[in-house]
């Protein structure tokens, strides 16, 4: 039954606004996650350095580069539905949010560059 | 012996809600639409099928069927283009309650127009002097734009949003209501706007444009929602809008 | 959703995007420089630019979030609108106070 509603969901903009819907809620899972992590600076940050050591492995440098991805694509993706809702109709939406699924993978693989 | 002519194989939904698929052999014809076929199905194979056209040329909006996993008007599809590998499979409209086989019931699409106050309320009199209404002007654009709609439901079927929130307007209703918003002789755009600013309302649309993507008369109902967030918005930012 | 959590939503998702762009920068910044614990702490303690920064952050972003995991949760779950708006207020009320307190632990 899924597979039959989901056969005429394979359109670029039903996809952008799941990949909009899915990074939002993965970063609303993370973020009381990373507030704890931050929270360990207290008393002279002995306990965020442990934790920052534990991020230099490979799996976690990878894991932060795909949190940079779902972060820019929530935010290029939000920007764009501001667009539509405030601002005069433009076409090309389906470019608009190959775009910005485009640029958040190259800043992900520039945050990744950087770190390895 | 005369030669079988090439045929075709069709899933119909048949029964109610609770139904399954059967599929007939249809003959195989150039320029055939998805409604001759129903047709032939229903007039030489079996006359128990249930289903809706009118006026079979793509004006009335009757027709609106799902046509493999796609809300379409099925006289206005032909079938080359959308059977691959010679099957097709058509059902009732999605997000609407099914009678029998392809027919839905209407009521809830309506009854959202009506809630999204989709109705012109006249603010003169015939005593009055006609009103002047210039068609360049902006407003008279914006619903002119959107004002060719004739109820067909196929973007309330193709509507996620419709699927999952129950109490969503939908398109098709919130369109409509953009047209009258834009109308300077309407009288009623106080209720209106809140109607449409309430829950279940334009703010629940997520702009995945499936609305206007399967529109058969390319309209865009994702703007005219758009439209309608920024003026419930303001009104709602300058005290106009209780809600 | 209605026309005021839309408001409070979208509002929101401006304000943060500019601090969206910002705390990119910084996390780019922090990694590749390699900061440590003490490295941080002495940029952050005691200003009043970096509290403000990331106190609004907070706030905005629970408020966003909030927003969002109820539109989620009216769609998707089977809560009704009440409970998947009261769950989403003590998730956002969640993230308010462990925000502040990580603010608190970067800044005091």
């Amino acid at each position: 039954m899924i597979a039959r509603h989901l056969k005429h969901r394979t359109g670029t903009l039903w996809l952008a606004a799941m990949v909009h819907r899915l990074s939002g809620l993965a970063l609303a899972i993370f973020l009381p996650f990373h507030f704890l992590v931050l929270a360990l600076a207290v008393h002279g940050g002995a306990g965020l350095d442990s934790f920052l050591r534990w991020t230099d492995q490979p799996l976690v440098k990878l894991a932060e580069g795909g949190l940079i991805f779902l972060l820019t694509v929530h935010l290029l993706g939000g920007l764009r539905v501001l667009a539509i809702e405030n601002l005069d109709w433009r076409d090309g939406q389906k470019r608009l949010a190959t775009l910005a699924a485009a640029l958040s993978a190259i800043v992900a693989f520039i945050f990744l560059a950087r770190v390895f | 012996m005369p030669e079988t002519p090439p045929q075709i194989s069709v899933s119909l939904w048949r029964g109610g809600e609770a139904g399954r698929y059967e599929t007939y052999s249809v003959p195989r014809r150039a320029s055939q639409t998805v409604l001759d076929v129903v047709t032939y199905v229903q007039r030489h194979l079996d006359p128990t099928l249930s289903y809706r056209f009118a006026c079979r040329v793509g004006m009335c909006g009757s027709c609106a069927m799902t046509v493999n996993g796609r809300p379409r008007w099925t006289c206005r599809t032909l079938v080359a283009k959308v059977a691959s590998a010679g099957r097709l499979e058509i059902g009732p409209l999605e997000n609407l309650p099914v009678i029998k086989d392809l027919t839905t019931d209407m009521q809830p699409f309506f009854e959202k127009w009506q809630q999204a106050k989709g109705a012109f309320a006249p603010s003169r009199t015939r005593a009055d002097a006609m009103a002047r209404i210039r068609p360049e002007s902006p407003a008279r654009i914006a619903a002119d734009a959107a004002i060719e709609c004739i109820n067909c439901g196929v973007c309330y079927a193709a509507c996620d949003t419709v699927r999952w929130n129950s109490e969503y307007l939908g398109p098709a209703a919130l369109n409509r209501a953009w047209t009258l918003v834009n109308d300077e002789r309407d009288g009623a755009n106080t209720a209106r706007l809140a109607a449409v600013a309430a829950s279940g309302g334009c703010h629940s649309c997520h702009s995945h444009q499936s609305c206007q993507e399967h529109c058969p008369l390319s309209l865009n109902p994702t703007a005219a929602i758009a439209g309608l967030k920024r003026r419930t918005a303001a009104a709602y930012l300058n005290g106009e809008l209780k809600i | 959703m209605n026309v005021r959590l839309y408001v409070w939503q979208r509002a929101t998702a401006a304000l943060m995007a500019p601090l969206v762009l910002i705390h990119i920068a910084v996390i780019f910044y922090a990694t590749r420089q390699g900061l440590s614990a003490a490295d941080i702490l002495s940029r952050t303690r005691g200003s009043i630019a970096w509290a403000s920064y990331y106190g609004i952050f907070v706030a905005a972003a629970s408020i966003h979030a909030a927003i969002g995991v109820r539109n989620v949760l009216t769609e998707w779950s089977p809560l009704t609108d009440r409970r998947a708006g009261r769950f989403a207020a003590v998730f956002g009320l969640l993230l308010f106070v462990l925000g502040l307190r990580a603010v608190a632990a970067l800044v005091l």
